[in-house]
């Protein structure tokens, strides 16, 4: 049998709305590891001395990495809003005779983060 | 009657007379009531005899007619013409399989794969009940539990939707991952540590990136994204519990 084998094209991403959706949603993940590195950075000079953390804090002041750290914003928020609405498909909890409802599953993951986000902004403040 | 009509462009391959598919268009009457079948079967009777195509039950039951209809996997029993009109239809064969002729999809592989995930009851050596003894009884909840999963009609649409199943043919991909959770989920079945082996190894579940189409082009609401996660969960705690629980958890 002569069978025929259709290649795939390098740009399969683009054919499709939910396709490029889903790149764009791989790639925030990039932005949630270069702000991971630069926090990373930041402890390490606090570790370095006083003299050190100064100079951080003035590099962080800098305007292309306040930039950065607006755009890693927004991405990390569409990367934790998209995950967060995926997880009632790899969490099932029994309910009765059948499972608890979605949107108590993806709705905790927003109550946490609330929460959590609260804490955080009450060290800051606080401290 | 009217005399609306609409432009199919298919995508036509056949294999004595060229080494690489063309399109051909035909112009078919428009009808509220009729599916993309309708057409290809109007196509075929009054048109064209040499169109190949896949079809049965034309009741989205039998999982023979899927083809991507402008570029998405469709049942074509179950996509009306009204939704596309006036604009062209172009209908090629199923994404990421090998072509056989025209809309003709070769299927062995995914056959094997649905295989090779063992999609029948497996009881433990000698706790079989004999038939005289007769069948084992399911609570309303226990068939909750994978009823979902047990709607899947072979239709290959997910695997068309799936863009690592093209990328990565050896991915088991999800209609048979979805069919080892309906078998692993089954009261019944003692067989899940046999499939766990199949789709944790490196061509199962974790190939799966999660863009989640299979879900959205299922035409029977199988979801098998939802099937995968689940099973890397069940996969991952599994992982762990043979760390804490050497004895009791994990594949062995």
């Amino acid at each position: 049998m002569k069978l025929y084998y259709r290649p795939v094209q390098n740009a399969w991403w683009l054919k499709r709305q939910p396709y490029v959706l889903f790149i764009v949603r791989e790639l925030t993940s990039l932005f949630v590891g270069l702000y991971c590195l630069l926090l990373l950075v930041t402890i390490y000079s606090l570790g370095q001395g006083e003299k050190s953390y100064d100079g951080m804090l003035i590099f962080l002041k800098s305007g292309p990495i306040i930039f950065l750290h607006v755009v890693a914003l927004i991405f990390t928020v569409y990367h934790s809003i998209t995950w967060f609405n995926l997880t009632p498909k790899a969490i099932v909890i029994p309910f009765g005779e059948k499972r608890l409802p979605d949107i108590f599953i993806a709705g905790s993951n927003y109550v946490a983060w609330v929460i959590l986000s609260g804490i955080v902004y009450w060290l800051i403040v606080r401290f | 009657m009217n005399d609306k009509t609409m432009q199919f462009e298919v995508l036509r391959y056949r294999p004595e007379q060229e080494d690489v598919p063309s399109s051909q268009t035909y112009t078919v009457p428009f009808r509220e009531d009729w599916v993309i079948l309708d057409a290809l079967n109007f196509i075929k009777d009054e048109q064209d005899g040499t169109l190949s195509y896949r079809w049965s039950c034309r009741m989205g039951v039998c999982g023979s007619c899927g083809v991507m209809v402008n570029g998405v996997p469709k049942l074509t029993c179950g996509t009306f013409l009204k939704d596309y009109y006036p604009n062209k239809i172009r209908i090629e064969p199923l994404d990421g399989f090998p072509v056989e002729r025209d809309l003709i999809t070769h299927m062995d592989d995914f056959m094997k794969k649905l295989h090779s995930v063992k999609p029948w009851l497996i009881r433990n050596e000698g706790e079989e009940k004999p038939i005289e003894e007769g069948e084992y009884l399911q609570t309303p909840t226990e068939l909750y539990a994978y009823k979902q999963y047990s709607m899947c009609i072979n239709c290959m649409l997910c695997y068309a939707a799936c863009p690592i199943t093209a990328l990565e043919p050896s991915f088991i991909g999800p209609a048979a991952i979805a069919l080892a959770q309906r078998y692993n989920m089954d009261s019944r079945d003692q067989g899940r540590d046999e499939r766990q082996k199949i789709i944790m190894e490196h061509d199962g579940i974790w190939e799966c990136t999660f863009v989640g189409e299979c879900s959205v082009v299922c035409p029977k609401d199988v979801d098998p994204a939802g099937a995968i996660q689940r099973a890397k969960l069940n996969g991952t705690i599994d992982w762990f519990k043979q760390w804490i629980l050497p004895r009791k958890g994990g594949i062995r």
